[in-house]
């Protein structure tokens, strides 16, 4: 007992350096990726078309859509459990939207509202199945992918008889509410770089003069939005601490008096809003509902999370890092597209990158917790 | 411990009995801690140790017998009533998150907030500040207080558990074998961090059944046996061989003893 300081310096824990230590973070495979990325493209495909206004704007949005989900899917991850339900939600979402609203014919803004308390119901029923049965996430949401996409294809064929309900777009007119998720900011801007030539117009027909990308649609900035509040949720606030303890050992999280179960269904609830949010992006963007929309979202999400640095097994990751794995992704899927690249290789591309992260991941935790 | 008589005890057990249908955990278990004490409470494996603190920590309600805390007779209908009033326990397996930072490990679930904007935020700084402050005052350097519970040892995560306790306001601490799993040089830095705890008028219960830990740094020492104490004995009044003795109940360690050259 007498030598308590003598444990000031333990002579067996080699210095850390400063580099080391700023690699020792969730975001690192993110960041490389994000770089080499980038780098690999402008260097081939730099003259393709994918860097001027129509170009960085596709694979935006492509980023955008994988981002809102990501966003959802990372802190859920993080508090220890999945949800393999995202994929079918978005095909449910837009399906119901486009029910209530073009077949039913109820105004827009009310379809939009049912959709989203019907979504995050669901979200919470996952949640409350998976907390008081004890059952992985995995299984209860697995089944719920297999319900809400048989849902999803039989409600259109029974009410409609199609699988496609178009006709939203038209519904949509003038509607407050369906702008938020389909209209478009920052038109004048663009008006503005049309205008003097740093972005390219169109040269004929009946929209001549104007830009041919002509403002920021609001998908980008959900997903920007959505990714601020991600981040900030989980590393700024008391709430972001509780999801990381949830997940990184929710028995002894409750010893500590945090309420494991409710940050849970909270989570499950917001996986399901975004998926909601990326529903109604796409129904208002395409005008349609299709019956097979979302489909393998679910695993692209939870691929962008883990590029991003999150542990399948919960009490780690980060929100910026799963944004930068959507932003791979998007910039990947389109950039084959405008290299010329056989557009089936990006599945090859994604496994190969999933198993990198994968085992970056694995290294990064060994770095942080010290074990061997 | 010659302040204890100016004291009034700051928890008293009296007759404690549980029964867990047919089976008589404890069979009227009577202790009484002070603050500033520490005292070892001893026992071998199923002599009654893990229930008895439990009732004590609010996860059992006795089955009879009374719990006065603080002068006032209390009735603990679950743990967080007891952790209210002051009574904290560290447990064997740690309230502990390897993969978080040791300054959100210490505010898990009391993490400070600090109003931005009429939203509050978690206060990171104060957390990291407190934290350093704290280890420091226990004795562990930590690198930042962003370095992962994960890296630390088996001791200092003990110490961590501890001092948050003492930190969030416990009166009463209850550590349940902080030593059984931990190796010499640790085993000496958990007691240490148990002295200073004690010294800042804590009152320490030290589940333990290791002799020489317990006499270390107890004040009293409770024997339990079969779910019922064989007495408390004050600090100097008792030799290790006796305590040992007692645990086993004597008659049978003794004739082991003597088959093992007295190595026990």
């Amino acid at each position: 007992m007498s030598d308590t300081s003598s444990n000031s310096t333990d002579e067996r824990i080699k210095e850390i350096s400063s580099f080391r230590q700023a690699l020792i973070r969730p975001e690192l495979g993110g960041i490389v990726g994000t770089i080499a990325v980038f780098a690999f493209f402008l260097l081939f495909a730099f003259d393709s078309g994918m860097f001027n206004s129509q170009g960085v704007m596709n694979w935006s949005i492509v980023s955008a859509q994988f981002m809102i989900i990501a966003v959802g899917a990372c802190l859920l991850m993080i508090a220890g459990e999945f949800d393999l339900s995202v994929g079918s939600m978005i095909g449910f979402a837009g399906m119901i939207i486009a029910i209530l609203g073009v077949t039913l014919g109820y105004p827009m803004w009310l379809a939009i509202i049912i959709t989203f308390a019907l979504c995050v119901a669901i979200g919470a029923l996952n949640g409350f199945i998976v907390i008081r049965t004890g059952l992985p996430s995995f299984i209860v949401t697995l089944a719920f992918l297999f319900i809400l996409r048989g849902f999803t294809i039989f409600l259109p064929q029974t009410i409609e008889r199609k699988t496609i309900i178009g006709g939203i777009r038209e519904a949509a007119e003038g509607d407050p509410l369906a702008s938020v998720f389909g209209g478009k900011i920052f038109g004048n801007v663009f008006n503005w770089m049309g205008d003097a030539g740093i972005i390219a117009t169109f040269q004929r027909g009946t929209r001549a003069g104007d830009p041919v990308v002509d403002g920021i649609p609001m998908l980008i900035v959900w997903a920007i939005l959505l990714v601020i509040f991600g981040h900030v949720l989980l590393t700024k606030t008391k709430f972001g601490n509780w999801i990381f303890a949830s997940g990184g050992d929710p028995e002894a999280a409750r010893n500590s008096g945090v309420p494991v179960n409710k940050v849970k269904m909270l989570m499950f609830m917001f996986t399901a809003f975004c998926a909601c949010v990326f529903a109604t992006c796409q129904v208002m963007e395409f005008g349609s509902a299709g019956a097979d929309r979302g489909l393998l979202k679910e695993f692209e999400a939870i691929i962008a999370v883990v590029i991003g640095g999150a542990l399948l097994t919960g009490g780690y990751g980060s929100v910026l890092g799963a944004a930068l794995g959507a932003l791979i992704f998007g910039v990947v899927q389109q950039g084959l597209f405008f290299a010329g690249v056989e557009s089936s290789l990006f599945r090859v591309f994604l496994g190969v990158i999933l198993l990198a992260a994968v085992i970056l991941n694995t290294y990064i935790r060994r770095m942080i917790t010290g074990e061997r | 411990m010659n302040t204890r008589s100016t004291h009034a005890p700051i928890i008293q057990m009296q007759n404690i009995e549980k029964h867990f249908g047919a089976v008589i955990a404890l069979a009227g278990v009577s202790i009484d801690v002070y603050p500033g004490e520490c005292h070892c409470l001893l026992g071998d494996n199923g002599a009654g140790k893990s229930t008895f603190i439990k009732t004590m920590s609010g996860v059992h309600t006795p089955t009879k017998g009374e719990i006065i805390f603080d002068g006032q007779p209390m009735n603990f209908n679950d743990p967080r009533d007891a952790m209210e009033a002051g009574i904290a326990t560290v447990h064997q397996h740690l309230a502990m998150i390897p993969l978080m930072s040791v300054s959100r490990n210490f505010f898990m679930g009391n993490e400070p907030v600090k109003k931005i904007a009429g939203l509050s935020f978690f206060d990171k700084d104060l957390a990291d500040r407190v934290t350093m402050e704290e280890m420091r005052k226990m004795g562990i350097n930590l690198r930042g207080p962003d370095q992962a519970v994960g890296t630390l040892s088996g001791g200092e995560r003990q110490t961590v558990a501890i001092s948050r306790a003492v930190y969030f306001g416990a009166k009463v601490l209850i550590l349940d074998e902080p030593t059984s799993a931990l190796g010499v040089r640790q085993t000496s830095n958990v007691l240490a961090t148990i002295d200073k705890v004690r010294k800042q008028g804590v009152a320490v219960v030290f589940i333990t059944h290791n002799v020489r830990h317990a006499l270390a740094v107890g004040d009293r020492f409770t024997v339990l046996n079969r779910g019922q104490t064989l007495g408390t004995a004050q600090r100097g009044q008792i030799t290790p061989e006796e305590l040992q003795d007692m645990m086993a109940g004597g008659q049978e360690l003794a004739t082991l003893e003597g088959s093992l050259g007295g190595t026990v």
